[in-house]
């Protein structure tokens, strides 16, 4: 499995490159044509990605995550879920890479083979950062009004972060403790 | 977007006024600005490769083909794409680099998707019901292997690192049909406030 996923992506740009030149495409100028773009996508996100980012290290730096943790631990306790989930959860939706950080703290302090690391684990591979694509790919084309897509977000999120622990619990129930 | 700005700013430097630790607020926060443009910069590169090859696969045809072969999904789910338009075929590549975990390729080839859903928008400055789509599929993330964490469990001697692929990938899927429902059932909601 881990190998397949090695492969994907060089067998992807072979497959484009061939089936172009087998087409007769020029995909020297084609491509060159086409990486023009780069530039002026990457910088005219810069505004979005300044306040995303910013907003997003603030609440992080600030503790907010370990005050809602704390508040929320007792219903955590009694439904079963490990507490240290709680930081996870908020993340997965803001930041992708520290996310991968969480995770990492959660499998080395607890174990591989745990539930809280196989919980963990779940609720990562599901994730998605969803404020981070909203506002990139709305402010890069200057779209101010989000109308609904915000709430299919957030929905989308609350029912992953149900889903991996419904399906933790389901695949592996000998290590619930 | 103005409201979730104020409570991610506001809130955090109250919280962090009441927690004692405003210094480590401010510090993030000016960091992150140079994280951010870091990586808009490394964004670059990336963006051009993707793009360019995206450009590729659009004058080989294979764009076309894959629009063909989702057509029948994507009429019923974005109907206001108009039947000439580059979007379909690349709605369908910027949810396969998702799905194949490709999260560089995703980003460029989404912002283009936005840039052809923008050009038959009438009101520049609203979401269609279309974008709303795209987002909602694109913040489920739907994807078939995660590589990423599977190399953290294999890192930490895991004895079978991949025994999360099977309950990730039925977690993901629910939650992308979640997002196809709700951005459907939302669609008619808004309609009728609007």
């Amino acid at each position: 499995m881990n190998n397949l996923s090695l492969y994907i992506l060089p067998a992807m740009i072979l497959y484009i490159l061939t089936i172009g030149i087998f087409k007769k495409v020029p995909i020297y100028e084609e491509f060159t044509e086409g990486a023009k773009d780069g530039f002026k996508v990457a910088i005219s996100i810069i505004p979005y990605l300044v306040a995303i980012i910013v907003g997003i290290s603030m609440l992080r730096a600030c503790g907010a995550i370990e005050i809602l943790t704390n508040i929320c631990g007792d219903f955590f306790n009694k439904v079963q879920v490990p507490v240290d989930i709680i930081p996870i959860m908020i993340t997965r939706s803001l930041s992708g890479s520290a996310v991968l950080g969480l995770l990492s703290d959660i499998v080395s302090q607890y174990g591989p083979e745990s539930f809280t690391a196989k919980l963990a684990a779940i609720m990562v591979g599901s994730s998605e950062t969803t404020f981070y694509v909203l506002s990139v790919y709305f402010g890069s084309v200057g779209i101010k009004k989000f109308r609904y897509a915000i709430l299919t977000g957030i929905i989308a999120d609350i029912t992953g972060i149900v889903l991996a622990i419904l399906a933790a619990r389901l695949f592996f129930p000998a290590s619930i403790l | 977007m103005n409201y979730i700005f104020f409570i991610l700013i506001a809130g955090s430097l109250i919280i962090a006024v009441f927690n004692g630790n405003i210094e480590n607020v401010t510090n993030a926060m000016f960091e992150a600005c140079s994280t951010s443009v870091k990586v808009a910069f490394s964004l670059i590169g990336i963006m051009a490769f993707w793009l360019g090859i995206v450009r590729i696969a659009e004058k080989a045809g294979l764009v076309k083909l894959i629009a063909k072969l989702i057509k029948p999904i994507t009429s019923v789910l974005f109907k206001d794409i108009k039947k000439d338009s580059q979007a379909t075929g690349d709605i369908a590549l910027s949810l396969s680099a998702n799905a194949l975990g490709l999260s560089n390729a995703a980003t460029p080839i989404g912002i283009k998707v936005m840039k052809e859903l923008q050009e038959d928008n009438p009101n520049k400055d609203t979401a269609t019901d279309s974008m709303c789509m795209f987002l909602g599929m694109n913040t489920a993330g739907f994807q078939i292997i995660p590589a990423t964490v599977i190399g953290i469990l294999a890192a930490s001697g895991a004895a079978n690192p991949t025994d999360i692929v099977l309950p990730t990938l039925i977690v993901t899927t629910l939650s992308f049909i979640t997002a196809i429902i709700a951005a459907l059932i939302l669609k008619k909601i808004w309609r009728k406030y609007e």
